[in-house]
């Protein structure tokens, strides 16, 4: 187990480096400049910042160049907002992103267990349909759409909650639940799905045989093996939600990272870009080792090499 | 003979599927709703031309006058801000966002089965190989991808394909279609992997089975092997993969024209309309209303339409 962890631990690390790697590549393909604007700049201006950023090197030294600052964690500074380094736009940005993040994540992890728990076990009735329609309707509704829904009827129809931006933790509830609605969908139908294969196990069958009574059944022995595709949805999807989510940003003028990262795009911001791909690969190859570990010790069936 | 023949053909695991579908009412309500939505964008728009004189890019003259009205006889869905008739563009719109999700499903399923059954079938070292590169693409934000993409291949730069398949497919050759086809591409581009993994998984379970085995034995090449035999095995989870595919991409596209990244005007999509929707909100909100329902409807059927495949498909939920 321990062994696997470690090795699990190890590889993130050149996997990382692929990824920015992959990512420079990909930038530096795309034919322009950060510099590039409408206006077309004076040749001398433009060669002076051509050699600032050594932008005439060959191109196996400027990556070289990159390369050994990014192993030392060290992405430089951001090209637009000028002196600010990439880590310190990162760190002062992923707070908000992540308070919304984690709490749309327990948010939709709560309505969408309970509905689909509660679907699968009234499978094909009126109970079932219902919630299952609504949690379709939940994946179908773009976050685009919803989320100004929500702030004409609650922002500026029954004057309960504030339109947009960050303050006291009213303003935090329309930007979590827009950002929930798509996950609880998604986690009910894992959930109905999941249980459903459970409930019909010999296992689950042997519990009953037993006597064992039906909350039992659900809580100690269902449930476990239930949620496993919850869990590895889980992956993924937190550190999606932790690296903030661009529309929900936008629509409530929320200073996360998902906007900062489109903006760094759209403006080849190329040490910006490749901080946070770094960061976000990163975060989904811990969060994908955490949830296989957890598989371990939800389904004992599971054993490591 | 032939009586015999269609009784197996019968009870063959296809036609089994297509009555436990058609059993499903939602399924067969979602796939109406779905065949009048594909023939209502692909005529509408020209009916709407005959009946009205409207099209989605008409500016009438007057256009002060006939901004943002509210939806009329004449105007069934009401104006944009342009002054131009909302249902003519939302059909219009409808067929692109419905081409979106179609061409891009097609692209990303040839890619992904051909990737995912190749890694499947050699396995090994191969296999280790080919899986990685898909963990490594997964981890770089498809918004890079589908920016360099669209920034590489754009302008005077695109393909000579795709300037011919826009010119055949959409009639006039400007530039506004073909960076519309290459969006087609980049979105394709970026929604194989999911199927790759989708397909590698069956192919994994598949390949020692006796049938292939057989195969091998009467001098059938890997390439046969692969496309012939495997692939037409692994057909339903790749079915039921693409018809959720489809919503997922029209939803990226959505998201990219809500960035500015998508379709460019005067082309709209359900997407760019919602857009556009969006800022005029609390003054017209027909604008939203009906490219954002409209929109909703689609991906709802399509979504269950998906969900009803996979239930005919899977041998386990059939009814005793």
């Amino acid at each position: 187990m321990l062994s696997f962890i470690l090795r699990r631990l190890l590889i993130i690390i050149p996997m990382a480096l692929v990824v920015v790697t992959l990512t420079w590549g990909l930038i530096r393909l795309a034919p322009g400049n950060f510099y590039t604007g409408e206006k077309k700049l004076p040749p001398a201006v433009e060669s002076t910042i051509r050699k600032k950023y050594g932008l005439d090197e060959p191109w196996y030294k400027q990556y070289g160049m990159m390369m050994s600052n990014v192993v030392r964690g060290d992405f430089g500074d951001s090209l637009k907002y000028q002196g600010q380094t990439v880590n310190e736009i990162i760190w002062r940005h992923l707070p908000y992103s992540a308070t919304i993040g984690i709490l749309a994540y327990l948010l939709a992890l709560g309505i969408g267990l309970l509905a689909g728990t509660y679907a699968a076990m009234k499978q094909n009735t009126v109970l079932d349909f219902g919630p299952m329609s609504f949690a379709m309707l939940g994946l179908s509704v773009p976050n685009f759409v919803l989320a100004p829904v929500l702030v004409i009827f609650f922002a500026f129809t029954v004057y309960l909650l504030p339109p947009a931006r960050w303050g006291g933790p009213l303003s935090l509830i329309l930007p979590v639940v827009t950002l929930a609605a798509i996950y609880a969908a998604y986690i009910a139908r894992l959930t109905r799905a999941g249980m459903l294969e459970v409930l019909r196990s010999d296992y689950i069958r042997t519990a009953r045989a037993k006597g064992l009574s039906d909350r039992t059944i659900l809580f100690r022995h269902a449930f476990r093996g239930g949620i496993l595709p919850v869990i590895s949805f889980t992956g993924p999807a937190l550190a999606a939600l932790l690296a903030g989510t661009v529309v929900v940003e936008k629509v409530y003028a929320l200073p996360g990272l998902g906007d900062i990262f489109i903006k760094a795009v759209l403006n080849r911001d190329e040490p910006l870009i490749l901080g946070i791909v770094a960061f976000l690969s990163i975060l989904v190859m811990v969060f994908n080792l955490i949830v296989d570990i957890s598989y371990g010790y939800l389904d004992p069936r599971i054993r490591y090499e | 003979m032939t009586e015999s023949l269609e009784t197996i053909s019968s009870g063959s695991p296809w036609r089994d599927a297509w009555k436990r579908l058609r059993r499903n009412n939602l399924a067969v309500v979602s796939l109406c709703f779905l065949a009048i939505m594909i023939v209502a964008v692909l005529i509408g728009p020209s009916i709407l031309y005959w009946a009205t004189g409207f099209t989605y890019d008409y500016t009438p003259a007057d256009r002060e006058l006939v901004r943002s009205m509210p939806p009329s006889l004449l105007h069934l869905m009401g104006t944009d801000d342009q002054g131009r008739d909302m249902l003519a563009r939302v059909l219009q719109g409808g067929r692109i966002s419905l081409m979106v999700g179609v061409i891009s499903t097609i692209v990303s399923l040839i890619v992904g089965v051909s990737y995912g059954a190749i890694a499947g079938y050699f396995g090994g070292r191969i296999d280790n190989v080919m899986m990685r590169i898909v963990d490594v693409i997964y981890a770089i934000p498809y918004i890079l991808i589908v920016i360099v993409l669209l920034s590489v291949f754009g302008g005077p730069s695109t393909p000579a394909w795709i300037k011919w398949l826009s010119t055949t497919i959409g009639g006039a050759g400007n530039q506004g279609l073909s960076q519309l086809f290459l969006l087609f591409f980049a979105l394709g581009l970026v929604s194989w992997l999911t199927m790759a993994r989708v397909v590698r998984g069956q192919i994994l379970s598949l390949k020692n089975q006796e049938f292939v085995m057989a195969a091998r034995a009467t001098g059938v090449g890997t390439f046969g092997i692969i496309f012939r035999h495997l692939i037409p095995n692994a057909l339903g989870p790749v079915i039921v993969y693409a018809t959720l595919t489809v919503p997922s991409v029209m939803l990226t596209e959505a998201f990219l024209s809500f960035l500015g990244l998508g379709v460019q005007a005067p082309y709209a999509s359900w997407g760019s309309l919602a857009d556009i929707g969006i800022k005029n909100l609390a003054i017209f909100p027909w604008q939203l209303v009906f490219p954002g329902v409209t929109m909703a409807l689609t991906l709802f059927s399509l979504n269950f339409l998906g969900d009803g495949i996979r239930d005919a498909l899977d041998p386990q939920t059939r009814k005793f």
